[in-house]
């Protein structure tokens, strides 16, 4: 993976020229008294609006709704100001500041999901059924010896390249299904190094199935 | 559907992935970007438009993002 390092067009010197609503906002938020718990009182408004948005958008991936859900979104909103509250000093204008505040609470939403993925009945991590491979891939079941060969030089690869770590990262988001951020909750990990070890892992086990020649070297075009 | 297709997508790495610690910090100045023009934002952040294919996670935090940004935009 790599660095990201050019910066914003029309951003000089690394200091953007903020708006009127986003001087406003940020004044209120960086002073103290009535000015600044009237900003946060807003500011929470504007965040649970956001939050039970984001709530309903992701409802499918949970099977909560009505009060639990909107206790979700409030419990997100309330933890995204406390968030922005603390690291005020650290916005840089590169945004509106209403969109660098939404990617608190959206990223509030994202984590607890995550965790509450758990409190669902769940098939045991580790369980590592390498039969339902196929169902990740979209596999035709017309096609059950291509099938078979994949799962059976995928598991070689993994059980051959793989490091322990990386074998019981990628059976559990691949062969078990379990949600990248939910199994970062559980391993007391972060997305970012949990990401890092599958991509990892996804890069070994490609080149693994090069050298095999199950994969060319090129990408194979979808059919 | 081609099974080893559908693998080889998933297994295959872009070098310019910029991770999701990368992608997360910048998230807001992309989402506001890709509100305007996607292409634009996808021009100006490579590597985070290279994460954002790959991390189905990013990629959610990043509809949800531009989800309250046109809500913003339209005032529904």
């Amino acid at each position: 993976m790599t660095t990201v390092g050019s910066p914003p067009e029309g951003v000089a010197d690394g200091r953007p020229v903020p708006d009127a609503e986003t001087e406003d906002w940020v004044r209120a938020l960086s002073t103290d008294g009535a000015e600044w718990e009237q900003a946060a009182t807003r500011l929470h408004e504007m965040l649970l609006r956001v939050a039970r948005a984001e709530t309903r958008r992701r409802s499918g991936q949970l099977r909560i709704s009505g009060p639990e859900l909107d206790d979700l979104a409030h419990q997100a909103a309330a933890d995204a100001v406390v968030a922005i509250v603390a690291k005020i000093g650290e916005f840089r204008g590169e945004s509106r500041f209403t969109t660098w505040a939404y990617k608190f609470v959206i990223f509030e939403v994202s984590g607890k999901i995550g965790r509450h993925f758990w409190r669902q009945p769940q098939v045991p991590m580790d369980a590592a059924d390498w039969e339902r491979l196929p169902d990740r891939f979209d596999g035709d079941p017309a096609r059950e010896s291509e099938s078979r060969d994949l799962a059976r030089a995928l598991r070689k690869a993994v059980e051959e390249e793989l490091t322990e770590h990386q074998r019981r990262i990628f059976t559990a988001l691949v062969l078990d299904a379990v949600p990248l951020d939910a199994l970062a909750a559980k391993l007391g990990s972060s997305r970012n190094a949990i990401y890092k070890t599958m991509f990892d892992a996804r890069r070994k086990l490609r080149d693994r199935l090069v050298t095999d020649g199950y994969l060319p070297e090129n990408p194979v075009r979808r059919s | 559907m081609n099974s080893w297709a559908e693998l080889d997508r998933f297994l295959r790495t872009d070098p310019r992935d910029a991770g999701c610690a990368t992608a997360m910090e910048l998230l807001h100045v992309y989402a506001e970007l890709a509100a305007a023009d996607p292409a634009a934002a996808e021009h100006r952040y490579p590597e985070v438009a290279a994460h954002l294919r790959s991390c189905g996670p990013c990629a959610e935090d990043l509809e949800g993002l531009l989800a309250a940004i046109r809500t913003d935009l339209t005032g529904s």
